[in-house]
């Protein structure tokens, strides 16, 4: 919520190592216009965050990769959620939870220990001036608020009327390496099978997140599919998540930040959570993906069918 | 009317297949047309119609309306039309006129001659791909792409006309610019253009 004539409350960025950006749940709708619905990278801790404090889902945060300190120039409750790494409120180590910060109150959140992008949400909302209706920062076109450097002063909104929880919400931790080290993948069909021979490649093998992986997508190395159709496929509307198969057969993964079209047969898509999985599997990760299949509502029961 | 060709799209998106562009706008309309589908949305393209649903729980209903959906083939196409002015001083301009084995001034009358269509918009905010470039200047793509092609660049590309809305990388031929403002994100609408719109250019 806006807090229009009233004095802006403040939220400085008084250390940055890495990269900080304001991310929301984005702007869907525009795609027909070719600007992509961006947001957050891991949209589930984005929104942990959020209902946590009692804001609404579509409040803007903070993604941060790296570390970074925030002073706070009013009262403020502050939420920390994805990527876990030691928290220090005026020197001190704290736990996860709510965390509220006096006038003047200092937040250190040190690099992740596991994960890559921390999610900063605040009682009230980063109060920026949206963007097309969103005040996520696009990395490719570079649409909506600046990313954060030394000296940013966020306004933050009126508090709402929600109360935020007391507890942490259990069971929404990030994915991590389980037992064999690997993060599973939940996988669905994609419109573009038939370009490649193979589609159960995906699942035969592991893959390996490398290095070139940002909010716009995500390569993986591992076994190559093979292109049936090696012609251009005219450029369609894509979707994040679209695991895209270019001519050399190594997969790319379309993160937050992808262009609305693309020109890759797309042979598979992941999940919601597994993308927001992927936002916050390390360089070397190794992926393993598992078939899921949508269930339909049965169709008209014809009779002597069950 | 015959069955829509509908392949899976992940949970929350299905994408349709098309004969061709005018299908997939008068898809792209029929969809829009649908109450109560909580349709995010609908981006028509060359050959297909993407709709992505806000919640995977709506994916369902959308998949039994796309089964018995009506598509007007005469539906009343986009009314928007454009004129853009364009100065002929592209970087590519001699070489285009080389390649297509004709002078300046022929490759600039052929490219003002041109009824163009707007088939869809993507790759970038505001870059519309537009149909109706004389075949004469079909052309490739740059061996290699400019790592920068300045704003309002008005360039060519196989079968395929197109302005830069913004500055960024490309491979496309540059024939010359065009001030119109074609994206602007605190602009409403941002962009002056949809699929379907009716596009001229003058010199």
């Amino acid at each position: 919520m806006s807090r229009g004539a009233t004095p802006a409350v403040i939220l400085e960025v008084t250390g940055l190592i890495g990269s900080a950006l304001v991310q929301d749940l984005g702007r869907p709708g525009l795609a027909h216009l070719g600007i992509p619905a961006s947001g957050a990278a891991d949209v589930g801790a984005l929104r942990s965050g959020n209902r946590m404090l009692g804001n609404a889902d579509s409040a803007a945060g903070l993604e941060v990769m790296g570390s970074i300190t925030l002073r706070a120039h009013a009262p403020l409750l502050v939420a920390v959620t994805g990527a876990s790494g030691p928290v220090r409120l005026d020197g001190e180590h704290v736990p996860h939870t709510p965390l509220p910060l006096a006038t003047g109150s200092e937040l250190h959140l040190g690099p992740p220990r596991r994960g890559l992008r921390t999610y900063v949400s605040v009682r009230g909302g980063v109060d920026l001036p949206p963007v097309l209706g969103s005040r996520a920062h696009d990395t490719l076109s570079g649409i909506g608020p600046a990313p954060l450097a030394v000296g940013t002063r966020l306004p933050i909104g009126v508090a709402p009327r929600q109360v935020p929880t007391t507890s942490v919400e259990p069971g929404r931790e990030i994915a991590h390496p389980g037992p064999q080290g690997l993060v599973m993948c939940d996988l669905l069909p994609g419109p573009r099978q038939d370009w490649v021979s193979d589609p159960q490649t995906l699942h035969a093998n592991t893959y390996r997140v490398s290095e070139l992986a940002d909010r716009v997508g995500t390569r993986l190395v591992g076994p190559p599919l093979t292109r049936i159709r090696t012609e251009e496929l005219a450029s369609e509307g894509v979707v994040r998540g679209a695991v895209q198969i270019p001519p050399d057969g190594a997969p790319v993964i379309l993160g937050a930040d992808h262009p609305v079209t693309g020109g890759y047969p797309v042979v598979a898509v992941l999940t919601e959570a597994a993308s927001d999985a992927l936002a916050q599997a390390r360089a070397g990760t190794v992926l393993r993906f598992r078939s899921q299949h949508l269930r339909w509502p049965r169709a008209r029961s014809r009779p002597g069918t069950s | 009317m015959s069955a829509l060709d509908v392949l899976p799209g992940g949970e929350r998106a299905l994408l349709i297949a098309t004969d061709g562009a005018a299908q997939a706008r008068a898809v792209a309309a029929a969809v829009r047309a649908q109450p109560h589908l909580e349709v995010q949305d609908v981006v028509p393209a060359a050959r297909t119609v993407l709709v992505t649903v806000a919640e995977p729980r709506a994916l369902p209903a959308l998949r039994e309306a796309l089964a018995g959906l009506e598509v007007d083939p005469e539906a009343r196409e986009e009314p928007r039309r454009l004129t853009l002015e364009v100065v002929y001083d592209g970087e590519d301009l001699h070489d285009v006129a080389d390649a297509a084995g004709m002078s300046v001034q022929e490759v600039v009358r052929r490219h003002t001659a041109g009824e163009y269509v707007v088939e869809f918009i993507g790759f970038a905010p505001g870059f519309a791909y537009l149909t109706g470039l004389d075949e004469a200047l079909h052309l490739p793509r740059l061996a290699t792409p400019r790592t920068s092609v300045p704003a309002g660049s008005v360039a060519i590309a196989g079968p395929y006309a197109a302005v830069y809305p913004r500055s960024s990388p490309g491979g496309w031929r540059l024939l010359g610019h065009c001030d119109a403002v074609l994206f602007d994100a605190d602009a409403d609408p941002p962009t002056p253009w949809r699929a379907g719109t009716r596009v001229r250019f003058t010199p």
